[in-house]
């Protein structure tokens, strides 16, 4: 090779080769489908429930008792009341202990304790437990001996917050992480101490984070069948629950399975527009969660 | 300061001198304000002296074999190369160095005769009458009101907030430029005026020391020019203990300039910072007796 030819070849960028290129695309195309899949299913899903359910919502569909023989006059009342009182009662669990679990763990845990490493490596593992074996839990501690609360709104929101409390600590932790060091040493080198540090400075500065974690965790909540269906809830009940502690109750995604599977045509119509209640109410909780975030995070 | 030194140590013995205090945080801030009352003999006296002083992270040592005493009402740098384990040891000082469970603190750090580091010395009261400021200005997520608040509020201080937060703001040399705009968010403000509401915000719980580290590093000139000057002031009645890279900064504001060094230990492994040499800013500048002084302030290294 002459010199002048090497000086060419430095000087000049290599161009990409067209294999190279058809890669790339290849691998756009190939993300992309993932996608598509994703998508494709949710929206049929919605199109199918919507087309299926939506001539059955109406007001009285919402204020109505379910019934076991006439569709038309069937609706969801006992079920959508049992599913609020559900949430509002979980809420009021989780918050208070995944709060302080996170507490625990971001501000006082020392890693190099192997007592806190194992709480930490179960909190994860939970996190993965199937639904169904926290309503074995449930039943067997809960609603049995040794709490023996009975088949009621409680027993249930105990066994859901269960259920999602890792979910809970977890987003907590992570949002006590975000809040910088900086503002726990501006806070401490004031003379607060550890715990008014905590409690006017990270906790508020986590509050946003916390919040989404709660509403995500309740909308897991809100879908969960088998829990509910294990320690013994009914499928659909004619009356409210009085109150969290006395009266069998049911709840939104029991009664769907109950329409569901229901041989009637005009039942399983029914199931599909108490579907929509459901995913309704998802959405709602789901842009609270969104609001709150865009709304409340703090830009360090 | 609403109270000149004197005032302040009637009060101080008013209260009960030779009395048996009643709490550790008393028997400090007592201490504190006897030995503020003997600045007006015209005496050096030291408010803190280092003996032997290291720190270690996992027991590699970062600093090691400090012994330095530093002067009331006085400005004290510390200055050297990167990792010569100046702002690790000026977080010995108000025990910020407490908060990373890995450091260990060897040797005494005596504050007014006290061992800060004793078994009995709670690090929250040291905290309390030994404010600081740090590299990046860290203004809380409030209203320029509720960041000088703060400190005043979580430690209990009875009075008129709003007078508290105006004499922070006065003395933060701050007031001119916020006051009409207290309740806004303290974001909102630029780089150098956070750095003084910080500087304020450690002002307003009434401190003994103030320790800042690199607190112009973030800085443009006119706003470093603006925190020199109230260091300045402020030195009239605080002592303060500022670690920097900027050596003209050192040699513009400090009485006493400590110049620290990086070492490799025998097996060339770790580095660990030393002090080379302590003296008077302007001998240290001028007329340095280490040779490594010299090449490090004249600019050859470094």
């Amino acid at each position: 090779m002459s010199v002048a030819e090497a000086g060419i070849a430095r000087r000049t960028v290599e161009r990409a080769s067209s294999g190279q290129k058809v890669k790339d695309l290849l691998f756009r195309a190939a993300l992309l489908l993932s996608l598509g899949v994703g998508f494709l299913a949710l929206g049929v899903l919605l199109v199918d429930v919507a087309a299926d359910g939506a001539s059955s919502l109406s007001w009285d569909f919402i204020t109505n008792f379910p019934s076991r023989i006439s569709p038309e006059r069937s609706g969801v009342q006992s079920a959508l009341v049992g599913t609020l009182l559900l949430m509002v009662t979980t809420a009021v669990f989780i918050v208070p202990v995944g709060v302080a679990s996170a507490i625990y763990l971001e501000e006082y845990a020392d890693r190099d304790r192997w007592w806190n490493r194992l709480i930490e490596v179960n909190i994860q593992n939970l996190a993965a437990v199937p639904s169904v074996v926290y309503g074995i839990l449930g039943l067997a501690f809960i609603v049995r001996a040794p709490l023996s609360l009975g088949t009621v709104v409680l027993a249930g929101s105990l066994t859901l917050g269960l259920l999602v409390l890792p979910v809970v600590i977890v987003v907590g932790r992570e949002a006590i992480r975000a809040v910088p060091s900086s503002i726990r040493e501006g806070s401490l080198a004031l003379g607060a101490t550890h715990w008014q540090t905590i409690w006017k400075q990270t906790l508020p500065g986590a509050l946003p984070g916390i919040a989404t974690g709660v509403i995500l965790a309740l909308s897991r909540a809100i879908g969960e069948t088998a829990p509910l269906l294990v320690i013994g809830a009914a499928l659909f009940t004619r009356f409210n629950p009085n109150d969290i502690t006395s009266d069998q109750f049911t709840a939104l995604p029991l009664t769907i399975l109950r329409f569901v599977t229901d041989a009637d045509a005009e039942f399983k119509a029914l199931g599909a527009a108490a579907i929509l209640v459901l995913l309704a109410i998802l959405v709602v909780m789901n842009a609270g969660a969104v609001y709150l975030r865009n709304r409340y995070e703090q830009k360090w | 300061m609403t109270q000149d030194p004197e005032e302040r140590q009637r009060e101080a013995s008013a209260s009960g001198e030779g009395a048996v205090p009643s709490t550790r945080d008393g028997q400090v801030q007592t201490q504190a304000l006897e030995a503020r009352g003997q600045k007006a003999s015209g005496e050096r006296k030291p408010i803190f002296g280092l003996e032997n002083v290291g720190v270690a992270y996992g027991g590699v040592p970062a600093v090691r074999e400090v012994d330095l005493p530093i002067y009331q009402n006085e400005i004290t740098a510390l200055i050297g190369p990167s990792g010569c384990g100046k702002s690790t040891l000026i977080r010995c000082l108000n025990r910020m160095n407490d908060l990373i469970p890995a450091a260990t603190v060897t040797g005494k750090v005596n504050y007014h005769g006290q061992d800060l580091y004793g078994s009995d010395i709670d690090p929250v009261q040291v905290r309390k009458r030994i404010g600081m400021v740090f590299q990046k200005p860290n203004p809380f997520p409030k209203s320029i009101y509720d960041n000088i608040a703060f400190g005043p509020r979580v430690l209990g201080q009875k009075g008129d907030m709003d007078e508290i937060v105006e004499s922070a703001l006065r003395r933060g040399a701050l007031w001119d430029e916020v006051k009409d705009r207290l309740k806004t968010n303290a974001f909102g403000m630029s780089g150098g005026q956070q750095q003084r509401l910080c500087i304020a915000r450690a002002l307003a719980t009434d401190p003994d020391v103030i320790l800042m580290d690199e607190p112009c590093s973030a800085l443009d000139p006119i706003s470093t020019g603006r925190i020199e000057d109230l260091m300045l002031e402020l030195r009239e009645n605080y002592s303060i203990v500022i670690v920097t890279h900027n050596m003209q900064q050192a040699a513009r504001v400090s009485n006493m300039t400590a110049f620290f060094t990086v070492e490799l230990d025998e097996d060339e492994k770790h580095r660990t910072g030393r002090v080379v040499e302590y003296d008077d800013t302007e001998k240290v500048f001028t007329n340095p007796s280490d040779e490594r002084t010299e090449a490090y302030v004249t600019g050859k290294v470094g």
